[in-house]
């Protein structure tokens, strides 16, 4: 699902990358529109297969049953706080690496994307042995009274876990391509640090903020390992979508197919609006920086 | 690997199930029928323990089991002495959930012999005339509650396990094991509030080894598996759900339609279900087959 999701998301940034010329292949080697057609079928001819699968005629009662709206409405609502979280962290994160500079800067920013390269069940792991009850911080918050396991923080800190590097990566991404000509011209004329963020460096580098955030939106969305490993399954408390698209399977199938179209609907609309809000720039610069 | 062969075989076996029409939903509802009590006497050892010294030296070939997960360790161990007893065959196993493995083998993946968790999705597999002889019942498991190495909660029988303060892991009802908890927790006349529904006893077993979960309810065999991390209470409620455990033969996807695959496919059945078959099962804590 990621990966594929970020295929779809890169290719555009080449596309606009060529300019005006791409509508017309211009230039291009017959065999590489023929690769590009290929690899386009293959992410293309799943999403149609799926769709061929569905039961049409019970449709409308497969994704409205009570179990379906339950988690739905969770995965909205723990995605949309995790994009919130990988705000809140994530700017000052991509803000830190982008323009601090400081002994073991190149391996920090390794290790905090680490996330995007590792299996989110590895994840699901490291988080239980950071947040269970035998965990790290474990004993220390059950001292607080604060319980993490089987509760729906579980899932927000899973998500927030995998999502936050895609919101860091396109961030920074920007903050570079931008770079501090302007910062430093409203340094020069008096603005405090505070100030030239919020009026100058924010505002010019909010596209790939959007966009980033929209991105960390999607993944958390789709987050599945680390949160079976994480947080449990319990309907309307930890059972996200696609935990729920998981459990169905096993059963009614038509209903598993019916809530993977709604979940790939919801991508497309996401990846659509990641598009809309300028996602070319970041993905190209970070990839140039790399 | 074996799935890349997939799409070819699909078809194949899509027209033949469509050649075989009717006879074949007279055979399978003959089949589904029979494993529950008729085939599990005729899985009594004397008579078939004899099988496997007969067949040594004759086979020759390749054949394919899939085996629900919860058979992974006995079957592995079981395969490779078949290999031993007969140095021409190469067993090659494939483990997941049964339910997976019916959808997998419906969808055309090569198997020669299909051993399932439950008579459920047995049926299945019979109902979609994809079964070759009658199915032979091996094992039985039940279920016992799973707790972590020193019983932090202090669990003593199926009762405590309602108890609001007691972290209780199950599985959905949608899966085997579920349905299997569904049905003692009813005969004991209690209900539970678990933390969690996962969908599959790994994942149960897996909260309760990491100490997440104070208990959780898995088969015998699966603490037996677990090592020193649980320890099992056993409750006299379990006897009410007896999991039954039939292998079969699956039909010849004609591919590979040769005479020697079903007659390696009918040895090592019938050394599954002889002395050496049984004993390792017996060995792991699965019961006799009943």
């Amino acid at each position: 699902m990621t990966n594929s999701r970020a295929g779809l998301s890169a290719r555009p940034a080449r596309k606009s990358g060529a300019g005006a010329s791409s509508a017309r292949f211009g230039g291009l080697p017959g065999w590489v529109i023929a690769a590009a057609s290929l690899g386009a079928l293959f992410v293309l001819l799943p999403l149609a297969a799926m769709i061929l699968r569905v039961n049409w005629a019970d449709f409308g009662a497969l994704i409205s049953s009570e179990a379906s709206v339950a988690a739905l409405l969770l995965s909205l609502r723990t995605s949309l706080t995790a994009t919130l979280l990988c705000v809140i962290f994530g700017v000052p994160m991509a803000l830190v690496l982008a323009r601090a500079e400081f002994a073991g800067q190149r391996v920090l920013r390794s290790l905090v994307l680490l996330p995007l390269v590792l299996p989110p069940v590895v994840g699901g792991i490291a988080l239980l042995y950071t947040f269970g009850r035998r965990g790290l911080l474990g004993q220390t918050l059950e001292v607080l009274g604060i319980q993490i396991a089987f509760s729906t923080t579980a899932v927000v800190l899973a998500q927030t876990f995998v999502a936050l590097p895609f919101l860091v990566l396109s961030l920074e991404g920007s903050l570079r391509s931008v770079g501090t000509r302007y910062e430093a011209v409203a340094a020069t004329l008096g603005a405090s640090p505070s100030r030239v963020l919020t009026r100058v460096t924010l505002p010019l580098v909010l596209p790939a903020l959007a966009s980033g955030a929209v991105l960390s939106f999607a993944r958390a969305l789709g987050e599945f390992g680390a949160t079976l490993t994480f947080a449990g399954s319990l309907q309307g408390v930890t059972r996200t979508l696609p935990l729920e698209i998981y459990l169905q399977r096993e059963t009614d199938p038509d209903a598993a197919v019916a809530l993977s179209l709604v979940l790939v609907v919801v991508a497309v609309v996401v990846v659509g609006l990641a598009h809309g809000a300028g996602l070319p720039t970041p993905w190209r610069r970070s990839g140039t920086n790399r | 690997m074996k799935h890349g062969q997939a799409p070819g075989a699909r078809s194949t076996r899509r027209s033949l199930t469509a050649l075989v029409g009717a006879a074949t939903l007279v055979l399978a509802l003959a089949a589904c029928s029979a494993p529950t009590d008729d085939a599990a006497r005729s899985a009594s050892p004397t008579p078939t323990s004899t099988a496997p010294t007969s067949a040594t030296s004759t086979l020759e070939g390749t054949i394919t089991v899939f085996a629900a997960a919860s058979l992974t360790q006995t079957f592995t161990e079981i395969a490779s002495d078949f290999e031993e007893a007969n140095p021409g065959v190469t067993v090659e196993l494939n483990f997941a959930g049964s339910s997976d493995l019916v959808t997998q083998i419906t969808e055309g993946a090569p198997a020669d012999v299909f051993a399932s968790a439950d008579l459920r999705n047995y049926t299945k597999l019979a109902e979609a005339g994809l079964t070759a002889g009658d199915a032979v019942n091996f094992a039985t498991n039940t279920l016992t509650i799973a707790v972590p190495a020193r019983n932090p909660a202090e669990i003593g029988n199926l009762s405590d396990l309602a108890d609001a303060d007691v972290k209780t892991v199950i599985c959905a009802p949608q899966v085997p094991c579920g349905a299997a908890t569904v049905t003692v927790t009813e005969a004991a006349g209690i209900t539970l509030t678990p933390v969690s529904e996962e969908s599959s006893v790994t994942d149960v077993l897996g909260k309760v080894t990491s100490g997440e979960a104070d208990a959780g309810l898995v088969y015998v065999t699966d603490v037996l598996a677990a090592g020193d991390e649980v320890e099992a209470i056993e409750f006299p409620e379990s006897s009410s759900a007896v999991n039954t455990y039939p292998i079969v033969a699956v039909a010849d996807s004609g591919a590979d339609a040769a005479a020697n695959t079903s007659a390696i496919a009918q040895a090592f059945i019938q050394y599954v279900t002889g002395t050496a078959g049984l004993g390792v099962l017996a060995e792991a804590g699965f019961g006799p087959p009943e």
